[in-house]
């Protein structure tokens, strides 16, 4: 399946509101950038009355599933999803079968993406070959190749040797090493955090320690060695005061976390609900108010969604054998609008950049925004209208999300990257 | 000093505090004593004193339910638990049959929903099932018609357990409300302490837990317990002394340095004894490791009720199978 939509070579869309300025704007796209003027009438005018226009929202952490998982997701069907939810470009996980660790597997999945065209897919290669932590992989040959970031992600590097040697090796091909922080001992069998809710019932939990440690592990790495490295889905109180020290010692270290953590705690999995199992798991509340804080306080780079479809076998089943993870990316933007710019935690300005250039810088892309001579990527979105969420409504292949019914925000009415068409909810070019 | 004695019903009667039993249950599952109201709990402990007196007779056989089937799904060993559902189910003239872990579907890696839909295709009333997964029964009851009874999952509850520690509690202090219990053992990995702390402190006990460090679960202290490290402390002017079975494979996940040093600080002892009321009354849920949780001539003391432990879980599982099936009929009247 490719993109259908009609495509035009010029748009002109009026009356929009700029998500920096807030005042009403016009865009004007030709030749996939954003233009100064057109020469005649455009193509496709378009009435943004009532929406605000953001820059393409670019997601630092997916699962596409694709090669090996078909039966999860794709990289269609991820892409589509990803362009439902504002998305013009998305970074997935090497945790594919084969393992994302070689030159074919990245190109494949650029071109399968490329060729479909709903949103750009930025591998991220595994850092070690098969995730194994043994021996580094190809990250020259796979940065040549259009990977743009390394990561063993759910598997994280248990040795702190080989932790180095990766942070190094990525540093002199000018790529990220982004770490999933997870002591393997201390979270051993683990399947909810640690706390109340573990003991009350009877789940073995994971300490937010494991988490902890782990950050504090690869930021004193990367302080020694002068290297960047990124943390991904940060989810305890500790591990954001270990960012936050290490950012106050100089360390050149970003971290993200993602929606679920500022949004649920523990308390989800109450009467073994599989849907909100994941991995780092919800935590407590006080955790969850630090995310924020972190989010405010720019501890927090990057919010990314760690999009994990899974079949629903996977999640119907006993709690402790279900798989880790949720799908995010169609509920992302609602999620930050409508529980984080709403309530005054973070201004939209300061929360779209978590969304667009901070991943941008991470992910080594160019600067995203409205700009003439940008690409044209962008979302328009409509603020006002409160939807109830439902999971019917995805794209994606997976249904699993812990936000049924929720009452929301923000959702993307129409969806650009490059000039394209990729998602249009038919509001405005009916 | 001579072997503690049960209160007589008439004893039992004038000391009984706890309040009203409830005419009915409001579920026709079992799935743990977070779920059941203190009058719930009331009904199913009268009730099996009613069912005590049936297993006193020499016929020991009623029709409550004839006509019944149940069947006992162990995806976890037990001889105990599995063998006192079997007696009961007989005894209420149920038709029972069962699987274990071994059985071929299992084995072969049947998923738990087509294992207990086929179990219920066979026109099965109520599952009593166990199994190593917290939550397991939950999420069976949620999706088939039988009752649905917990027998034990993972390190969540074991409701009869707990229904039949109280029964015997009952039995010789005549009333849960006002008696101070210890649990001593794995607290960590305990649905038996679990299903205690939530059942016993519903109709006003007193809980207090000893485990070592190790096996304390986290902010156990936000659970309706207190705490504590020190078995003495625990055991002090207490009108019940519970042992917990400490899986003795958990050695080698080096959560204790050895079974020695485990009973010398954290079993049972004498001074326990001496520690608590004197006519404190001595449990286990068995099996016992004799010699680690407590030797055996606290096991077998004068005070110790761990023999009757096992008789009672008979007549409290009777009643909880009674209990459902006339919630079950109640149901199928109604619609």
């Amino acid at each position: 399946m490719k993109n259908s939509y009609p495509q035009f070579k010029s748009i002109q869309i009026r009356n929009v509101r700029h998500w920096q300025t807030g005042d009403l704007t016009e865009l004007l796209i030709a030749g996939g950038k954003f233009v100064p003027e057109l020469t005649g009438q455009a193509e496709l005018v378009l009435d943004g009355q009532g929406l605000t226009a953001l820059p393409g929202l670019i997601d630092a952490h997916v699962h596409l599933r694709d090669p090996g998982f078909e039966y999860r997701e794709d990289i269609i069907t991820g892409t589509r999803a990803a362009a439902h939810g504002g998305f013009t470009a998305i970074a997935p996980m090497p945790n594919t079968n084969p393992v994302a660790d070689t030159v074919p597997i990245i190109r494949y999945m650029i071109d399968k993406a490329a060729t479909a065209g709903f949103c750009r897919v930025l591998p991220i290669g595994a850092a070690t070959k098969k995730q194994e932590g043994q021996e580094l992989s190809e990250i020259g040959l796979m940065t040549e190749a259009g990977a743009v970031a390394f990561s063993d992600d759910g598997v994280p590097i248990a040795s702190a040797g080989m932790m180095r040697k990766a942070m190094e090796y990525a540093a002199f091909f000018d790529r990220v090493i982004i770490s999933h922080c997870e002591d393997p001992e201390l979270a051993k069998d683990g399947v909810c955090n640690e706390g109340i809710v573990s003991t009350e019932m009877g789940l073995k939990g994971i300490p937010s320690i494991a988490e902890d440690i782990m950050i504090d592990r690869e930021t004193r790495i990367a302080e020694y060695l002068g290297c960047h490295v990124h943390i991904a889905h940060v989810s305890t109180a500790g591990g954001v005061e270990c960012v936050r020290a290490a950012k106050a010692r100089g360390v050149k270290v970003t971290a993200e976390t993602c929606p679920h953590y500022f949004t649920l705690t523990e308390e989800a999995i109450r009467g073994f609900n599989t849907l909100a199992k994941v991995n780092p798991p919800l935590r407590t509340e006080s955790d969850r108010l630090a995310i924020i804080a972190g989010l405010q306080d720019g501890t927090l780079d990057i919010i990314a969604t760690d999009h994990a479809p899974h079949h629903t076998d996977e999640k119907d089943c006993e709690f402790s054998l279900a798989n880790n993870g949720l799908i995010g990316l169609e509920t992302c933007f609602p999620l930050v609008y409508t529980r984080l710019v709403e309530p005054g935690h973070l201004s939209l300005a300061d929360a779209v950049s978590k969304l667009t250039a901070n991943p941008a810088r991470l992910l080594k892309q160019p600067k995203p925004g409205l700009e003439v001579g940008l690409a044209a990527d962008l979302t328009l979105v409509d603020l006002e209208e409160t939807v109830t969420y439902d999971a019917a409504s995805s794209l994606s292949k997976a249904r699993n999300t812990p936000f049924q019914g929720f009452e929301l925000r923000g959702f993307p009415q129409l969806t650009i990257m490059a000039g394209n068409i990729t998602w249009d909810s038919g509001r405005l070019t009916k | 000093m001579a072997k503690i004695q049960p209160l007589t019903a008439e004893e039992r009667s004038i000391r009984r505090t706890a309040e009203d039993a409830a005419t009915q249950l409001s579920s026709r599952h079992l799935l743990g004593m977070q779920g059941l109201s203190p009058a719930e709990i009331m009904l199913i402990l009268d009730t099996a004193f009613v069912m005590k007196n049936i297993l006193s007779v020499q016929t020991k056989k009623t029709a409550h339910l004839q006509g019944r089937s149940v069947i006992t799904f162990f995806a976890e060993n037990s001889t105990r638990t599995r063998l006192s559902f079997d007696m009961a189910c007989k005894y209420l003239g149920a038709t029972t049959s069962n699987i274990g872990s071994s059985e071929s579907s299992i084995r072969k890696g049947e998923n738990l929903f087509d294992t207990v839909k086929t179990l219920e295709m066979m026109s099965t009333d109520i599952l009593v099932m166990r199994h190593p997964q917290s939550g397991a029964p939950h999420y069976v009851a949620e999706r088939i018609d039988a009752s649905v009874v917990n027998a034990g999952d993972g390190m969540n509850e074991h409701p009869t357990q707990a229904l039949l520690d109280m029964m015997t509690m009952i039995e010789y202090k005549g009333t849960i409300k006002g008696l101070k219990v210890a649990i001593i053992g794995d607290a960590m990995h305990s649905r038996v302490m679990r299903s205690n702390v939530w059942g016993l402190t519903k109709i006003g006990a007193e809980v207090r837990v000893a485990a070592p460090p190790t096996m304390t679960p986290r902010h156990l202290e936000h659970m309706p317990c207190r705490v504590c490290h020190d078995v003495r402390e625990a055991c002090a002017d207490v009108d019940v002394i519970m042992g917990l079975r400490v899986q003795l494979e958990r050695q080698r996940s080096a959560l204790f340095p050895s079974v020695n040093e485990y009973a010398h600080f954290f079993g049972i002892d004498s001074e326990c004894l001496d520690l608590a009321r004197p006519d404190a009354i001595i449990m286990h849920p068995g099996p016992c490791n004799h010699g680690v949780e407590m030797p055996t001539f606290i096991h077998e003391h004068d005070r110790s009720v761990i023999h009757e432990q096992v008789a009672n879980g008979v007549a409290v599982r009777m009643a909880v199978l009674f209990l459902l099936n006339a919630k079950r009929n109640a149901e199928l009247s109604a619609n």
